[in-house]
C-alpha cells in the first residue's frame, strides 16, 4: 500500500511536508478470510473425500503417487522462490493444492519419474516463469500434467492406466471412456457414481467430486458459475447426441459422471489465478471448457479431454476478462 | 564509414556478444525446426555457413554497383542462388538429411540472418572483413543450434549425434523432439544467456 501511494503522489519536493493520505478505491471492504492460504486450505479440506475414495480404491498406488508429487511441488517451490530470493511461500499452500491435484490427475501406477517431473514442470514452467502465484496464465498441475502426457505418451495413454499385476480389481479395467471410445462397452452409473471404475486416482467417484465442489462452492472459495457453466453446456451437447440416437448406451449422465468432468469442473477449472474475474466471464469459461470437453471426447483420438480443454479456456481468460467488465456506476 | 569495425572485431562480435539467435534473435525458425538432433542442426548450421559466407563475398564485391531502392532484391536473389545450390547438394549427396530437413534448407533463402548481414556488413565492407563476418555469425549461429539441438537430442532419445550416451532405461522425453520442446528449450536457455548477460553487466 505504501508503495502505490507513493507513486500516486505527484512529484514534490523532498522540503514540502505532505500529509500521506491513504485512499484506495471504493468498495473499501477488507475480508480477512479471503487470503490465498485460507482458500487453499479450503481446497485442501474439500479434497478430502476424493483423496479418501483414491486410497480406498488404489490404495498404496494413489498414497504413492500424491506423495511423490506433493513433496516433488513444495521442493520446487522452495528451490525456485530461493532462486528468485523471494519471501517463502510455501506456507500459503498452494504448491501442496497442486501437488494433490497432479498426484490425483496421473494414473496410480505411473512410474515416479512421472510425478517427479510433472511438478517440478508444474512448478518451475506453470508458474514460477511467470512471475509465481496469482501470475500465471495456465492451471500450474495442468501444464504440468500436459507436459509428462505428451512426453510419455506410452505411460499416459489411456492404456497406461491399466496393469494387470497391482493386485487391485479396479486397475486391471480400461478406463470407462476408453472402453466405449475403443470397444463401445458402457459402464454402469453406479459403479462411475460411487468411483468403482478405472482412471486417475481423483477422478473415478462422481460421489467425491460432487462432495468436495459442493462443500467449495457454498464456502464461496470456487465460483459456482464455472462448474455450473461446464455441468450446463455438458448436459445440452451430451442431451443432444442422446436425443441424435449416435450413443445409444452412452448417455448424458455416463459423460456427467464418467472421466475427469466433476473433478476438472470443481477443482481444476475453479483455480483463482487462471480463470477470469467477472461472474458473466466465469460461466462463459466453463461454458467453452464443457464444450471442448464434448467436442474431443466426440471427435478427437482422446478419450477424455479436460485437461486440454482447461488450458485452452486458460489462454483465452484475458480476453473474457476484456470482453466481460461490467459496465461502471453512471455509465 | 571510419569507425566500421574491423574484421577481427566482426568476426569475434558475430559469435558470443551478438550472436544471431540469443543476441539478435534473427533466424528463429531453423532454430525450432531442425534443433531435435544434432545431425540436422549442424546440417543446417554448414548450409547457413555456406549461402551467408558465398553471399557475403558477393554482396561485398558488387557493393558499389547496389543501387539503394534494388539493394533487397539483390541480396534476395543472391542468397536464392546458394541456397538453391546447397538444396540441390544435399538431395544429391545426403538424401535422406535433405528429406528430413525438408523444407527448412529453401526457407534460408528468407533466413533473416543472412539479409541483415548483406545489409549491415556486407555492403559497406571490404571483402575480408565481410568473409570474417559470414564466418563469425556462422559459428554463433552453430553455436546456438548445439546448444539446443544437444538438450533435446539427449533428453528426447537419450542419444547424442546418434549415439547413446544415457542408459536404455532411460525413459525418452518425446516432447522434447515435439515443437513444444524447442520452444520450451529455447525459451529457458534465451532466458539463461540473458541472465548471465546481466549478471556481467551488473559486475561491470
Amino acid at each position: 500500500m505504501s508503495d502505490t501511494t507513493q507513486q500516486n503522489q505527484p512529484l514534490q519536493d523532498e522540503s514540502s511536508e505532505v500529509p500521506v493520505i491513504q485512499v484506495g478505491h471504493s468498495p473499501h471492504l477488507s475480508n480477512e478470510s479471503f487470503t490465498t492460504r485460507r482458500m487453499m486450505i479450503d481446497v485442501l479440506i474439500a479434497l478430502l473425500p476424493v483423496v479418501g475414495m483414491s486410497v480406498y480404491i488404489f490404495q498404496m498406488y494413489a498414497v504413492k503417487q500424491m506423495a511423490i508429487c506433493l513433496v516433488t511441488c513444495l521442493a520446487a517451490e522452495a528451490a525456485f522462490i530461493k532462486m528468485r530470493n523471494r519471501s517463502f511461500s510455501l506456507t500459503d499452500c498452494s504448491a501442496a493444492v497442486t501437488g494433490i491435484i497432479l498426484g490425483l490427475s496421473l494414473p496410480a501406477t505411473a512410474p515416479w519419474y512421472v510425478g517427479v517431473i510433472a511438478s517440478v514442470v508444474a512448478i518451475g514452467i506453470g508458474k514460477v516463469i511467470f512471475g509465481g502465484l496469482g501470475m500465471n496464465l495456465f492451471n500450474p498441475a495442468m501444464v504440468g500434467r500436459a507436459f509428462v502426457m505428451i512426453a510419455f505418451a506410452g505411460v499416459m495413454a489411456a492404456s497406461g492406466y491399466e496393469s494387470l499385476n497391482t493386485g487391485i480389481d479396479a486397475i486391471t479395467q480400461a478406463t470407462p471412456l476408453n472402453a466405449f471410445k475403443q470397444m463401445g462397452i458402457s459402464t454402469s452409473l453406479t459403479d462411475l457414481f460411487f468411483g468403482l471404475t478405472n482412471g486417475s486416482p481423483g477422478e473415478t467417484s462422481a460421489l467425491a467430486c460432487l462432495i468436495g465442489g459442493i462443500y467449495l462452492c457454498i464456502r464461496r472459495t470456487a465460483s459456482w458459475e464455472i462448474p455450473a457453466g461446464i455441468i450446463a453446456v455438458v448436459l445440452i451437447m451430451g442431451g443432444l447426441a442422446d436425443i441424435m440416437g449416435s450413443a445409444s448406451n452412452w448417455t448424458v449422465l455416463h459423460h456427467l459422471f464418467s472421466g475427469s468432468l466433476l473433478f476438472g469442473a470443481f477443482f481444476i477449472a475453479t483455480d483463482p489465478v487462471s480463470s477470469p474475474l467477472t461472474a458473466k466471464g466465469k460461466f462463459i469459461f466453463g461454458a467453452g471448457i464443457g464444450f471442448f470437453i464434448m467436442v474431443l471426447r466426440f471427435f478427437s483420438g482422446y478419450p477424455e479431454g479436460v485437461m486440454f480443454a482447461v488450458l485452452f479456456m486458460n489462454a483465452l481468460t484475458p480476453l473474457l476478462n476484456r470482453w466481460t467488465i461490467p459496465a461502471a456506476m453512471g455509465e | 564509414m571510419a569507425d566500421q569495425p574491423t574484421a577481427f572485431e566482426r568476426f569475434t562480435q558475430g559469435i558470443l556478444p551478438e550472436n544471431p539467435v540469443y543476441r539478435q534473435l534473427l533466424g528463429l525458425c531453423p532454430v525450432l525446426a531442425v534443433t531435435n538432433s544434432m545431425q540436422g542442426a549442424m546440417t543446417m548450421a554448414g548450409a547457413v555457413l555456406f549461402v551467408l559466407l558465398c553471399a557475403n563475398v558477393i554482396i561485398s564485391l558488387i557493393r558499389d554497383l547496389l543501387k539503394p531502392h534494388l539493394r533487397i532484391v539483390i541480396f534476395t536473389l543472391t542468397i536464392a542462388t546458394f541456397v538453391t545450390i546447397v538444396d540441390r547438394f544435399l538431395a544429391a549427396y545426403m538424401y535422406q538429411m535433405s528429406k528430413s530437413l525438408g523444407p527448412y534448407i529453401p526457407l534460408i533463402i528468407v533466413n533473416c540472418i543472412i539479409i541483415c548481414r548483406c545489409e549491415v556488413c556486407a555492403s559497406k565492407q571490404s571483402v575480408i572483413t565481410a568473409a570474417s563476418d559470414a564466418v563469425g555469425q556462422s559459428l554463433g549461429f552453430a553455436l546456438a543450434l548445439a546448444s539446443i539441438a544437444s538438450v533435446r537430442e539427449i533428453l528426447g532419445t537419450g542419444m547424442f549425434f546418434g549415439f547413446r550416451v544415457l542408459p536404455e532405461m532411460w525413459p525418452d522425453w518425446v516432447i522434447m523432439v515435439l515443437p513444444p520442446g524447442a520452444f520450451l528449450t529455447f525459451g529457458l536457455l534465451l532466458g539463461a544467456v540473458n541472465w548471465i548477460v546481466a549478471m556481467k553487466k551488473a559486475k561491470d
